[in-house]
């Protein structure tokens, strides 16, 4: 009997305590010709009585999910012997995975003790009993609470009220999770950024021009200092979102221009959507082309102008970044130039200005801001794009300020860092919790900046 | 006096005229580059891939003569004979003037490993073929199969050659024979991941990412479209919606990465489930999509026109039964646009999914939504990792798949915009 059986069953139970609330609502009233004097119409009665039939049981449901594990490790844990119990945190999370292992049925390579296997087997027994306890609990409390409900049913019962309190509570609840995704966010890179502070200091940290994450694992081993200096690291993130947003502004800003001064209704009607693809190509798949198109046709176009460029060259990823983030900066802009008065247009023609000229002297001042605000959204998006710099770019940290060679970033150390086994006690795997929090106190304090600057411009034009 | 004055400042303008013409004509020309030089981008994008991918649905298959020997079978356990040794001894028949060792192990290399598979599983399927001798086309290595596609080119001398002299003698002789062939290649579309080129396919990441995005679905269009349904309809204008909406901006505009970071710390190590499911997966990717799709929700439900509202509110409906049985429903297509668009960057979306160990090298196409699984991304951002140069026309097929899959999506999203798209 597994766990999405009782759920079955449940669904099963709600929709037959629908049918006998409606049918219980059309008997108090008298019958269908009665059915006027009832609050609410039918269908209401019943649906209180499935509502109150799901919500009760599903709550248990969701408590045994979130804490059963926890309460039977601790309960299997105590069945051990003194000599098991009061061990150091790391042994004890040890002890733990080990009877992880033996309940999900993973056999260890190695022998394994018989009071541990005693108490997997414990586990296991309570867990059975567990799962029929939990089996009989929802089902008894959905039968309790749908029948308190059932026998309640009056023609002046407020049910629809009752429902509709429900459902907004349900509503409330959903629009919570926004909230909540963002405190977890802050508070997961923050838990473990501090842990990793407790290693490192902060201002080595901020200010440290060497990165070398990789710690020694013996005291004479050559090369693994681990140092933790982020300079290196953002330098060689902010060359790369510097290369792309050269490549993007301009072209972005020129064919936004274009589009909306010059173009004809039917080539604005090609060309946007067209531009929009850039927009929606994976970037992962933008990652593979730097790599195999784009940083190879570098190489070789620098070697022949005699110039050492590394293969994985800033300069590749960069460009293909620009590219990634020209409709961004595109449709932002667009959006602040048609916001733009016709009436100051009209103005600029009238003393016989160009259409150029209008627009370098009259529109795009006016629309000055809003394009800043399109400009550093496309900032933070470079800064925060991951694909492209770990498949184009490289590992080694160089503060350099040449585009031709390999420079690292951060999103590039964090996937590095927390790809494959991690351990979360050593400094190495922390510190990319480090960092990304200081990528999203980037992109966030980035982001903040770029919509008070568009908000505040469109208003002022509205 | 006033006349020569008119003059001059014609003149002045009449001088610089055809200069401000030119620059006007220049900078046209600037916009209209920099649109051609963005399409052009995309379309030597697209001519790339399509160019390096599109011989991976072909692949070299090897025609040989393999005989059932009935010695070698023991018919309570299949899975024990040597199959290895049947395409070796079929090999052995066809070049019996190889000898040495290691001439013989390059000739043995010409064929697929996966090879042996294919005849254990037609044994399996039926035994009435031991003892018989038959011809099958199997698959042949990699390397074979990029020499015939011309990747690996004759003239290179030798030693930069990953197939040698004798190796190119054979696959010509096998040619001249008719017993090397490129056919469509089935395995690319039925397997999962595999280190060899010629058996690796992309099944396992197409079932993975559609779990994870059923996943997705299932959570981010409910819940985007209940908090739109709130925060458009009944939220009351103070500090807690106004911090709501900012907070949903913003999180649109968080990089994809950080959601990674938060999945790995909350959900992996905080709540212990398992590693690379589509679970985790999927909800990770719901905490990315879900302010895509309020934003699109909320724009669809103040698209409504009021008096919709405000006659269902003056005939005695309830605020809620205006909204579920008037509102709702003319706010779904562009609700479900949204949710299509916000899928279609989940599909996409490679980076988060690294961080929660969605990387993982796995052969089986999983099941459910808590084996370990891994999806189209990743599987390309795994193959473009491999040194073998057979994998790089896989990556591009898997991306034009991928690209293929987003398109379609996309195009949904449109037509159902046009067909729904209501002026009021």
């Amino acid at each position: 009997m597994s766990a999405s059986f009782f759920l079955v069953i449940l669904l099963g139970l709600a929709s037959l305590a629908y049918m006998q609330g409606k049918r219980r609502a059309f008997s108090v009233a008298g019958g269908v010709t009665g059915s006027a004097s009832l609050h609410s119409r039918p269908g209401y009665y019943g649906m209180l009585t499935a509502v109150w039939c799901v919500l009760p049981a599903l709550l248990i449901f969701g408590f045994w999910m979130a804490f059963s594990d926890s309460i039977l490790t601790g309960l299997a844990l105590k069945t051990l012997p003194a000599s098991m119990q009061g061990l150091s945190a790391d042994q004890s999370n040890l002890l733990v995975n080990d009877l992880r292992n033996l309940v999900a049925g993973h056999v260890a390579a190695r022998d394994i003790d018989p009071v541990l296997q005693q108490a997997a087997l414990q586990y296991q027994g309570m867990e059975r009993i567990g799962r029929i306890a939990l089996g009989v609990v929802m089902l008894s409390m959905a039968l309790f609470s749908a029948s308190f409900v059932y026998i309640r049913i009056r023609p002046e019962m407020r049910a629809r009220n009752h429902v509709e309190r429900i459902v907004q509570g349900g509503l409330v609840l959903c629009s919570t999770i926004a909230i909540l995704t963002t405190i977890g966010i802050v508070l997961s890179v923050l838990f473990e950024s501090i842990r990793f502070f407790q290693h490192i200091s902060v201002t080595d940290f901020l200010f440290g021009l060497k990165w070398s994450p990789q710690m020694a694992m013996r005291a004479d081993q050559a090369g693994s200092s681990g140092s933790f200096g982020a300079v290196p690291v953002l330098a060689g993130t902010f060359m790369i979102s510097g290369i792309a947003l050269t490549v993007a502004v301009p072209i972005g800003l020129m064919s936004a221009i274009y589009l909306s001064e010059y173009a004809s209704s039917q080539v604005r009607a090609w060309a946007k959507p067209i531009m929009e693809i850039l927009a929606g190509v994976p970037t992962v798949v933008y990652g593979f082309f730097a790599a195999l198109v784009v940083a190879p046709f570098i190489r070789n176009g620098g070697g022949m102008f005699g110039l050492n460029v590394s293969s994985e060259s800033a300069l590749a990823a960069g460009l293909v970044m620009g590219i990634m983030i020209i409709p961004f900066v595109s449709s932002l802009s667009d959006d602040v130039i048609n916001a733009v008065p016709q009436a100051m247009r009209d103005g600029s023609y009238g003393l016989g200005a160009t259409k150029s000229e209008t627009i370098t002297n009259v529109i795009i001042p006016a629309a000055l801001p809003g394009i800043v605000g399109g400009v550093l959204l496309a900032a933070s998006r470079a800064i925060g794009e991951t694909m492209i710099v770990v498949m184009a770019a490289g590992l080694s940290a160089n503060l350099t300020a040449n585009p031709l060679q390999a420079v690292t970033t951060v999103t590039v150390q964090i996937v590095t860092l927390l790809v494959g086994d991690q351990e979360f006690d050593s400094p190495k795997t922390l510190v990319a919790f480090a960092l990304g929090l200081l990528l999203f106190i980037v992109t966030l304090f980035l982001n903040v900046v770029a919509l008070y600057i568009v908000r505040k411009y469109r208003e002022e034009y509205e | 006096m006033q006349i020569d004055e008119k003059e001059s400042t014609m003149d002045r303008v009449k001088v610089g005229l055809a200069k401000r013409y030119r620059r006007e004509k220049r900078f046209r020309l600037f916009g209209l580059g920099a649109i051609v030089a963005s399409i052009s981008f995309l379309g030597l994008l697209f001519v790339t891939i399509g160019a390096n991918g599109w011989s991976a649905f072909q692949q070299t298959e090897i025609l040989l003569d393999i005989s059932f020997d009935g010695e070698q079978f023991d018919v309570d356990n299949l899975s024990s004979a040597n199959y290895g040794a049947l395409v070796k001894n079929s090999m052995r028949s066809l070049f019996p003037e190889v000898k040495g060792r290691t001439d013989k192990r390059k000739l043995y290399k010409l064929v697929s490993t996966g090879a042996s598979y294919v005849l254990r599983k037609m044994v399996r399927e039926d035994t009435g073929i031991i003892g018989t001798t038959m011809k099958i086309w199997l698959p042949a290595d990699d390397e074979v199969d990029m020499f015939l596609k011309g990747y690996i080119q004759r003239d290179v001398p030798e030693s930069d050659r990953r197939l040698s002299d004798k190796q190119v003698d054979w696959i010509d002789r096998l040619v001249a024979d008719n017993r090397l062939e490129k056919k469509l290649n089935t395995t690319f579309f039925t397997a999962g991941d595999s280190r060899e080129p010629e058996l690796a396919g992309i099944r396992g990441a197409v079932v993975g990412s559609l779990f994870t995005l059923a996943v997705t679905l299932l959570l981010a269009f409910p819940i985007g479209v209940a908090t739109a349904v709130y925060l458009e309809e009944f939220a009351p204008r103070n500090k807690w919606t106004d911090l709501i909406e900012v907070n949903i901006n913003n999180l649109a505009a968080v990089p994809s990465i950080v959601f990674g970071l938060l999945g790995l710390a909350v959900f992996l190590n905080v709540l212990g489930m398992p590693r690379s499911a589509p679970l985790v997966g999927g909800l990770v990717l719901t905490l990315m999509t879900l302010p895509t799709i309020i934003i699109a929700s909320r724009a669809s439900l103040k698209s409504v026109p009021p008096s919709i509202r405000e006659a269902a509110l003056g005939v005695g409906a309830s605020k809620m039964q205006a909204i579920t049985h008037h509102i709702l429903p003319l706010a779904l297509p562009g609700m479900m646009t949204g949710t299509i668009i916000g899928m279609a960057q989940a599909l996409g979306e490679t980076a988060p999914l690294l961080m929660i160990g969605m990387v993982a090298f796995i052969v089986d196409v999983s099941g459910s939504v808590t084996d370990p699984s891994t999806v189209l991304p990743v599987q390309i951002y795994l193959w473009a990792d491999s040194p073998e140069r057979a994998f790089v026309e896989r990556t591009s097929a898997a991306i034009m798949i991928l690209l293929a899959f987003l398109i379609s999506m996309n195009a949904i999203a449109v037509f159902l915009r046009r067909k729904f798209e209501r002026r009021w």
